[in-house]
């Protein structure tokens, strides 16, 4: 029987996306399905460090090495989305200087450049760094935006031929006996780009092999198809201040512990982080010791985070596994390297493979080895060339920095919006339109957010997430009604109206945890824009009732006794 | 030697503004100072007094309330057509309950007669429904004579005319909004180029200015000045519409110039569309308030906080503020007044401060009602129904500061405006309001003071005669 697909990939995140561009590359038809927006699950939740493998070089040094070598290839392929900051690990008086010996004998055994600096060094790389921090180690870690590299590789995926849903909830796994042959998949608003409003349809799609790449979520999957696959999701809180206070990303240096790293990103540094096992991925306690945690325990090494601003917190769930009988108690000890679970081999079921554990810093890697492994069960000989291939937006970088202009721009929304698109500035930048400031934090213009739009239809977190529209400081306060006005006319009213809802909601969510000091001030000033000015707590486009108008003030002309009468009275009571 | 007056007021915004015209109104000598700006350059101008009654009562307090109400959600009864007709049937925490109805009335009227022919509201109790950026519409009780002609209860059709480089203000998704809220008029939006405007991401007040002053900029027809070359943009639009909405742009310094000439090139009226920050109905009102002050003769010194106070130890009375200790440029100035009033605004304006562990007020730590978790703090919904929106002192009914056990913080300081808790002014729509009800009423009783204090010492018989008041006072509330 003709499928509709070569290839299924169940997933949005890393690891799908990586699956999807590699496939579609190697010239194999395909297809991903994902249920929210790309890296909603985990992807999008992580503090954005592109490993050297340094965290890695004295407990496991088969990933350690793994991650230096992808952290060269994707300053290579995905320069747009990597910040080369480098990073240290850092040395308190009361750590381990046997741990410090074996952290920079194992940096070298694996091949990552790994130099020692004196904690005076140490501070003049990073001037916020506390006064006994007493040596330290520097490595080529950097920074990574986790939700363009996504972006990206779906994109190019698509370019080679892919289709690629998201808002697609796979519902059920189609099975006939031994044999699992496609899904069934719920779209939130009808195939292709998300329109709010649009009414759900349901959709089946069969494939020659199915890759169950939705990592934390993948016991869930399984259990569809009676599959057995023991994830154990492990929650991390992660902390996002409102500046950056370190440039370089610290570590402390010392075995394993919660809040250990700050990783700058963008505008702001990101505070992680924990690890605790939970049940279900969908629905953990995000709680108030964690953050507290973050702030506390951190400013062992940075004393500034002490007073400093939080924006916000978010908590992400790593899809940890181990093979049956391991046994590990603290998820802290359960290895980070990837499995493959070949449910043939392993179930007897035909036609699919999970894919559990696993990091971002390798993911293209990862996505590799599941590809080839998809190409051999499809008997299709062909090689992988994601790691030769520059993503889109990061194609000739280098001698597209120098030629490129400013696009009518202010030069530091030109500076931040070119960081962002990379070689894609002039396509998306270059316009005859008018084209204001929409995101005054981060810098992002109209141009960008209609290119965004193009891609995500009325969605606005994906709008966000390809954009950081939203993601600074004021958290959407100020920028989210202009988002929504870009909906029009291309989208009516009600829709517009029903993504505002979402966005602003959706920063709501994460802010909650940040809600002291100057973060609560500028809460209450937010909600004061949208429920005082905009009214948008009470709107009567909201409500079932309508308004009657007639009963209220139609101006001094129509009123008795008009306003100038009142006025030569002096007023009531005086 | 310290600086000294009869009344001091900390703050100015509205209720501080108030406060001090009251004040000074009652016969007292009044310095006015203030740190940051004011937040009116973000609030839409608009004077809202009661737009929506909470659902719930009991508000700033006790952690078993505030669970009792988490993940409740906003449930708001409105949009109120008479505010005073609803103002008894606020919680009793409610500054509009501590101050009382006529206040209320008196104090609006104070206000009425200070901004003169600006505002427009008078007329009647009913609230008016003023179109927003987004297209909603929202009560207030007084609005800029600019707004006047787009009240949403008018029946006559609306054309909205927004700019391509004023993305804050989508006129047909606005028109459209408005339509969707049930308008008893058609409305149509239309998006055009601003003449004269060149970079896209220019300021509203560049804007303004170009109308302020008429400025000479290209069209296709040569060189004519901005209002003309607007009302030429617009005129081709028009589709029988007998009214014209604009973002809130036209005119800094001459708002009434500018929207005349073009209600006489266009031969419709104009109206202003309140936007966001920073917002010219705003700075417009924060002008005309500054001007009033001066013609009071109120001292006004801005940028300078009050970072301290002391109090009349020598008396042994600790509940006297005898001080406070106002920071210019680094040098530490001692101001002495009879009475002090604390308008310093609230989260926003940062009258009230918190940390991880607690909420204060910074100046005079007066005592400030909190859940001890600050996940309690704040409903899971955005647009729930939030304590922090609540956060604030809680007075007694000469609007004194309260402490823990229900006694004043101090005998001669008042509370005005957004530093008052018990009251969620963005749901409620009653932020000006009560800053202006307040601040009337605090001015009004500081000025009361101050002359019953000069009573007595012209009778030699001050002491006694200030510990007799104070006292009556804190009966008073119990």
């Amino acid at each position: 029987m003709a499928r509709d697909t070569d290839v299924l990939v169940l997933g949005g995140g890393s690891t799908g996306c990586g699956i999807v561009r590699d496939l579609a590359m190697r010239g194999l038809d395909v297809t991903l399905v994902e249920r929210g927006n790309l890296t909603d699950g985990t992807t999008g939740r992580m503090h954005g460090l592109l490993h050297s493998g340094g965290r890695y070089a004295v407990s496991d040094q088969a990933s350690a090495r793994e991650c230096i070598e992808e952290n060269r290839v994707l300053r290579e392929i995905a320069g747009h989305c990597v910040e080369e900051t480098s990073g240290l690990f850092v040395k308190r008086p009361e750590d381990s200087d046997e741990y410090f010996q074996k952290k920079l004998e194992g940096c070298r055994d694996c091949d990552i450049p790994a130099q020692v600096l004196s904690g005076r060094e140490a501070r003049e790389i990073e001037p916020y760094l506390a006064k006994d921090i007493d040596r330290a180690i520097e490595v080529p870690d950097g920074a990574i935006d986790p939700f363009r590299l996504c972006v990206a590789n779906a994109v190019d995926a698509e370019r080679h031929g892919a289709r690629v849903e998201t808002h697609a909830e796979v519902i059920d796994l189609l099975r006939e006996g031994d044999d699992v042959y496609g899904v069934e998949v719920r779209h939130d608003s009808g195939p292709g780009k998300r329109t709010h409003r649009t009414p759900g349809t349901t959709e089946e799609i069969t494939a020659e092999y199915v890759v169950n790449a939705t990592g934390a979520w993948a016991g869930q999957i399984g259990a569809m198809a009676d599959l057995d696959i023991e994830v154990r999701p492990s929650k991390g809180v992660m902390t996002i201040m409102n500046v950056r206070q370190v440039d370089t990303v610290v570590n402390r240096c010392r075995p394993k512990g919660d809040a250990d790293i700050i990783v700058p990103h963008e505008t702001t540094a990101i505070l992680g982080t924990t690890d605790e096992e939970v049940e279900d991925p969908d629905d953990y306690p995000e709680e108030q010791w964690e953050v507290d945690q973050m702030i506390d325990t951190l400013t062992e090494l940075v004393p500034i985070l002490e007073e400093a601003r939080t924006v916000r917190s978010f908590w992400g769930v790593r899809p940890l596994y181990e093979p049956p009988g391991t046994g590990t108690q603290d998820p802290t000890d359960i290895t980070r390297d990837f499995f493959l679970l070949d449910h043939d081999e392993r179930d007897g079921v035909a036609g699919i493979a999970s894919i559990v554990g696993g990091k971002f810093t390798t993911y293209r890697a990862m996505a590799e080895e599941i590809a080839d492994h998809v190409c051999d069960e499809l008997g299709v000989d062909t090689r992988c060339h994601t790691a030769d291939e520059a993503l889109p937006g990061s194609e000739n970088l280098a001698e597209l920095e120098d030629a490129m202009d400013d696009f009518g721009l202010r030069s530091p929304i030109a500076r931040r919006s070119k960081q962002r698109l990379g070689s894609r500035s002039r396509e998306v930048l270059e316009t005859d339109e008018a084209n204001p400031v929409i995101c005054t934090c981060e810098g992002v213009t109209r141009a960008e957010i209609q290119d965004a739009i193009e891609q995500s239809g009325s969605d606005l977190n994906s709008v966000r997430i390809r954009t950081r529209a939203s993601m600074g400081n004021c958290q959407g306060g100020f920028c989210t009604q202009k988002m929504a006005h870009e909906l029009h006319p291309e989208y009516d009213e009600p829709t517009a109206r029903a993504a505002l809802d979402e966005l602003y909601q959706e920063r709501w969510k994460g802010q909650r945890h940040a809600l002291w000091g100057e973060q609560l001030s500028q809460a209450m000033l937010s909600y004061a824009l949208h429920a005082t000015t905009l009214n948008r707590d009470a709107d009567p486009a909201g409500v079932e009732d309508s308004l009657e108008f007639e009963a209220f003030d139609s101006g001094p002309d129509t009123a008795t006794g008009t306003a100038a009468n009142r006025r030569t009275d002096g007023g009531e009571g005086r | 030697m310290a600086i000294e007056d009869d009344v001091l007021v900390i703050g100015g915004g509205i209720a501080g503004v108030t406060a001090a015209l009251s004040a000074a109104d009652g016969g007292a000598d009044v310095r006015l100072v203030t740190h940051k700006q004011s937040t009116l350059r973000s609030a839409s101008g608009l004077i809202d007094v009661l737009g929506y009654l909470p659902a719930s009562a009991g508000t700033t307090g006790t952690d078993e309330e505030n669970e009792q109400k988490a993940g409740a959600g906003t449930a708001l009864e409105g949009p109120v057509v008479d505010p005073f007709e609803a103002i008894p049937q606020l919680p009793e925490s409610h500054p509009y309950r501590t101050v009382g109805v006529d206040t209320v009335r008196e104090a609006l009227a104070f206000f009425d007669e200070m901004l003169g022919d600006d505002y427009v509201g008078a007329h009647t109790d009913d609230n008016a429904l003023v179109p927003t950026h987004g297209g909603s519409v929202k009560p207030t009780a007084r609005y800029p004579t600019s707004t006047a002609a787009g009240l949403a209860s008018d029946p006559r059709d609306v054309l909205l005319v927004g700019f391509e480089t004023l993305p804050s203000l989508e006129a047909p998704l606005a028109a459209a909004h408005l339509e969707a809220a049930g308008a008893p008029f058609e409305a149509r939006g239309v998006t055009l180029s601003f003449p004269g405007i060149v970079r896209d991401d220019a300021k509203v007040t560049r804007y303004a200015h170009l109308l302020d002053h008429d400025e000479a900029v290209p069209t296709d027809s040569g060189e004519t000045g901005a209002r003309e070359a607007l009302a030429a943009a617009v005129e081709p639009h028009i589709q029988g519409e007998s009214r014209v909405g604009f973002p809130a742009v036209l005119g800094d310094d001459h708002p009434d110039d500018v929207r005349a000439t073009l209600e006489e090139a266009l031969g419709v009226d104009v109206f202003e569309v309140p936007m966001g920050p920073p917002s010219l109905p705003g700075l417009r009102l924060e002008d005309r308030l500054y001007a009033t002050l001066e013609s009071a003769g109120v001292e006004v010194r801005s940028g300078v906080p009050v970072i301290d106070y002391e109090t009349d130890e020598s008396e042994g009375d600790s509940r006297r503020i005898d001080r406070v200790v106002v920071d210019r440029n680094g040098a530490k100035l001692p101001h002495r007044a009879t009475e002090y009033v604390l308008a310093t605004g609230g989260l926003v304006g940062k009258g009230i401060g918190s940390n991880r562990e607690r909420v204060t007020e910074p100046i005079f730590d007066c005592h400030v009602p909190h859940a001890t978790d600050r996940y309690d703090w704040f409903s899971e919904d955005a647009f729930g129904d939030h304590p922090f929106a609540r956060f604030g002192v809680v007075p007694d009914d000469g609007l004194r500061p309260l402490d823990g056990d229900g006694d004043p913080e101090f005998v001669n300081l008042r509370a005005a405006g957004a530093v008052l808790g018990g009251y969620d002014y963005a749901a409620e729509k009653s932020g000006s309001g009560v800053s202006i009800a307040t601040g009337y009423l605090a001015g009004r009783r500081a000025a009361e003071r101050v002359a019953e204090t000069r009573n007595a010492d012209a009778n030699g018989a001050s002491e006694n005669a200030n510990a007799n008041a104070s006292d009556a006072e804190v009966t008073g509330t119990q």
